[in-house]
């Protein structure tokens, strides 16, 4: 069995938003895991407290196991404060996406996010030992790396990056607050302008990257489905759904089904194309190809979207 | 302060020493370093010769062993350990708690540093690289403003390094697949940002465009100082803008400080730049030397000279200063 | 007035295999200077090098795994897997280690073109090799030795001027 995760929310929804959308995965989406908190922004954090408490009670009601997940990364006094205190204080299992995280949380069961460099298991064994159960694998990582680290045997449920724009990097630097001539300090929040990133492209007008805060995403999304009969064989157990600003209930429904055979991988990626049709998919980094690019397995995987 | 120096190969190695470095960071010919680029680092034996060069004229030698290990290939990475230990590195410099983890139950003995790679950027990260591999030093991401040194340097046992001069990475250290995105390389992979392989130059009329992997990624004008051709230092367009989304081609210059980072318990510095030429390396060096030295109002004509060296021939104290950000 | 714009003037005129057998006999010495001038190339040692001096009208084209060096007209088709182009103190002052490419390539005053992993291998393989022209070139004997040393000082005098 395949468990699904939904990762955090990398970008910034108003309160309400965010409240709706985990209610109705909370109702909807066949997932196992919710994954919650801010993770890209420190001043993000209180977008989301009014609503944490209801959102966690209707999660945990559906049978869905919360975890909070911690900043990525944290250079002020006051990030360092917040991720002792999450660790202090929460009865809810952490996934960390730092070194200090990583640090303060030794001995305790925790996860690890795609943000902390596991790229073998030599890394995996260790955070193992220090009490992760659970890793999600850097979305840079190719499959020849994923497969390995599996076979050897490291005593974690490892779990890769399935479906989203992948996060590809993080400043100290605000550049979607610079686009709007505003400094981190001073950012008024623009980045809530856009749910789903802010849209960068070359200067041949060809879309490449998209602006979320701090963080650097892809402009394609992530897709790996015609590549879950080998994830699985790999001994894969569990796999990452990082939400869009799109049906995130109807994607879960979509890798559910797909893992469960239910549904072939080729109508299982066009019914993905439908629901969120302005982004082209990628899977080259599973392929050790540029992160970009989408390798098709056969023809009509090509010819898919 | 120690000045820490730069080199790719063992010309630059002797220049590095010559002109008054403390100690000499370099690599080997391989996957194995972040600077993994085509004719440039040290063969075993060229390596053995440097350390040598350098125990005789009292300066170390670093070893910097600062990719991830490939999963299945860990043991490129280990005899790349092996080999530096044996020939008497004064120190490896490590991003990957696999390889810290190998090295410490190996090597007791030898002295640790930790790489920018590995992105401990806040007391509690440090800490726990101090508790689980010892390690004696680690250097700092960029992305930290003097105050914020100052406070980690309060709350942590080892020493601290941090970058001065030369390449200014904008995003996180260690944390930034932009590269492989683009390209399917990475300096975490592969030790290479933007690799040669990759990169393409094309002239259009009268601009230059720097061309990476599919993607254009800085058209210049006649004349118009140019950088690396890395993605954060690239020209795109945000809505109806085009322009610098993350940063302009700039270098980092820090000197100015020289007094705050003394004050903030920094105990190294360190200067950018294996890729570059010995001559880069010669007058960066004898440059900073000279620097370090002379009364602070003295300063900033001496270091004026280095902006011609420097990306888009300016530089910057990045975010080493609030505003930055 | 750049020396090399003087230079210009008569080697337009001069016809080209004597000003390339000079050139070969200065390769030559080099190579016997510097017998690991291009161990550091690795897989590009079958690249074909052009260096176009931008203020005179040849192209020096250089395949290390020969070692040839041939001269070419600038109005010759010209084919090569990548491509230096500078004024010519600039070349060799680079061949000198004596300036950073990268930083010449920056302010603009060094054009490449090609395929980068060949050129920077072979930067780098020069980078590391002492060359030292006036050194070089005084042992070349016969007739031509005082002249091409000279040559190379008074190159190299004017180089590190004009990059001030």
């Amino acid at each position: 069995m395949t468990d699904l995760t939904m990762g955090p929310i990398y970008y910034l929804w108003d309160g309400p938003k965010w409240r709706d959308f985990y209610l109705r995965i909370a109702d909807e989406a066949p997932v196992d895991r919710v994954v919650l908190g801010e993770t890209v922004c420190s001043k993000r954090q209180h977008f989301i407290e009014p609503h944490l408490v209801e959102v966690v009670e209707r999660l945990e009601r559906a049978g869905k196991t919360v975890v909070f997940s911690s900043l990525a990364l944290v250079t002020l006094e006051r990030e360092s404060r917040i991720i002792r205190d999450l660790i202090d204080n929460s009865d809810h299992q952490i996934e960390v996406n730092d070194l200090s995280a990583i640090g303060l949380i030794k001995g305790r069961r925790h996860l690890i996010g795609p943000l902390v460099n596991v790229y073998n298991s030599a890394t995996a064994r260790l955070l193992a030992q220090r009490g992760a159960e659970r890793i999600c694998l850097p979305p840079e990582l190719p499959f020849t790396s994923v497969s390995q680290i599996a076979a050897d045997g490291t005593p974690v449920t490892l779990e890769v990056f399935g479906f989203g724009r992948i996060p590809l990097a993080i400043s100290a630097r605000c550049a979607h607050a610079r686009s709007k001539g505003k400094t981190k300090d001073n950012c008024q929040f623009v980045c809530g302008e856009e749910p789903d990133g802010l849209s960068l492209k070359t200067l041949e007008r060809q879309s490449f990257l998209v602006l979320n805060g701090v963080q650097t995403m892809s402009h394609t999304c992530q897709a790996l489905l015609l590549e879950l009969e080998e994830i699985r064989n790999a001994g894969i157990r569990s796999l990452r759904l990082s939400p869009q600003d799109c049906d995130m209930v109807g994607v879960a429904k979509i890798f559910r089904e797909a893992l469960d055979g239910l549904i072939d991988p080729q109508s299982a990626l066009h019914q993905l194309g439908a629901i969120y049709p302005m982004v082209p998919f990628s899977n080259g980094f599973h392929h050790a190809k540029e992160g970009a690019a989408w390798i098709a397995r056969a023809k009509s995987a090509a010819s898919a979207r | 302060m120690e000045l820490i120096c730069p080199a790719g190969t063992p010309a630059a190695f002797r220049q590095a020493v010559d002109a008054g470095a403390d100690a000499v960071y370099c690599g080997f010919r391989d996957e194995t370093n972040a600077r993994n680029f085509p004719g440039l680092n040290f063969s075993r034996e060229e390596l053995r010769e440097a350390i040598a060069y350098g125990r005789r004229n009292d300066y170390q030698t670093f070893v910097a062993l600062n990719t991830f290990m490939r999963a299945g290939d860990e043991e490129i990475w280990y005899r790349a350990a092996s080999d530096a230990v044996n020939l008497g590195a004064d120190a490896l410099i490590l991003a990957d708690f696999g390889l810290m983890a190998h090295v410490r139950e190996r090597y007791p003995e030898q002295r640790l540093h930790v790489s920018v790679q590995a992105s401990a950027s806040n007391p509690e990260a440090i800490n726990f690289l101090v508790e689980a591999f010892e390690a004696k030093r680690v250097v700092l991401p960029r992305t930290l403003t003097i105050a914020d040194i100052a406070r980690i340097k309060r709350k942590v046992s080892c020493e601290i390094e941090i970058f001065v001069f030369g390449g200014l990475c904008v995003m996180a250290e260690g944390r930034c697949s932009l590269s492989s995105y683009a390209t399917g390389k990475s300096p975490n992979m592969n030790g290479v940002c933007s690799p040669a392989s990759h990169v393409r130059y094309r002239k259009e009329g009268t601009l230059m465009l720097s061309e990476l992997g599919e993607f254009t990624i800085n058209k210049f004008g006649p004349g118009e100082a140019a950088g690396y051709p890395t993605l954060c230092k690239g020209r795109f367009d945000i809505g109806d803008a085009s322009g610098y989304a993350f940063e302009d081609p700039i270098s980092l210059d820090v000197m100015g400080e020289i007094e705050a980072l003394k004050a903030a318990g920094v105990s190294a510095l360190k200067i950018e730049g294996r890729q570059r030429g010995k001559a880069y390396v010669a007058e960066v060096v004898s440059t900073l030397r000279e620097a370090l030295s002379t009364e602070p109002a003295a300063r900033g004509p001496l270091l004026a000279r280095l902006k011609a060296m420097s990306e888009g021939q300016r530089t910057t104290a990045g975010a080493y200063e609030k505003r930055w950000r | 007035m750049r020396l090399t714009s003087l230079l210009a003037m008569p080697l337009g005129a001069l016809p080209i295999i004597p000003v390339q057998h000079v050139a070969r006999r200065l390769f030559q010495r080099l190579l016997e200077a510097h017998p690991d001038l291009f161990d550091r190339l690795g897989e590009y040692r079958g690249c074909r090098f052009s260096f176009t001096p931008t203020d005179l009208p040849l192209i020096f084209l250089v395949e290390p795994g020969g070692p040839t060096l041939s001269l070419k007209r600038k109005r010759a088709v010209v084919s090569a897997d990548a491509g230096v182009e500078a004024p010519l103190v600039m070349l060799l002052a680079l061949l000198e280690g004596r300036c950073d490419a990268d930083a010449l390539f920056f302010s603009r005053d060094l054009q490449v073109s090609g395929d980068m992993e060949a050129i920077l291998a072979l930067r780098n393989a020069l980078d590391d090799c002492d060359i030292d022209l006036p050194r070089d070139l005084s042992q070349l004997g016969g007739p031509l030795a005082p002249l091409c040393a000279k040559f190379a000082t008074e190159v190299r005098r004017r180089a590190l001027k004009e990059m001030a």
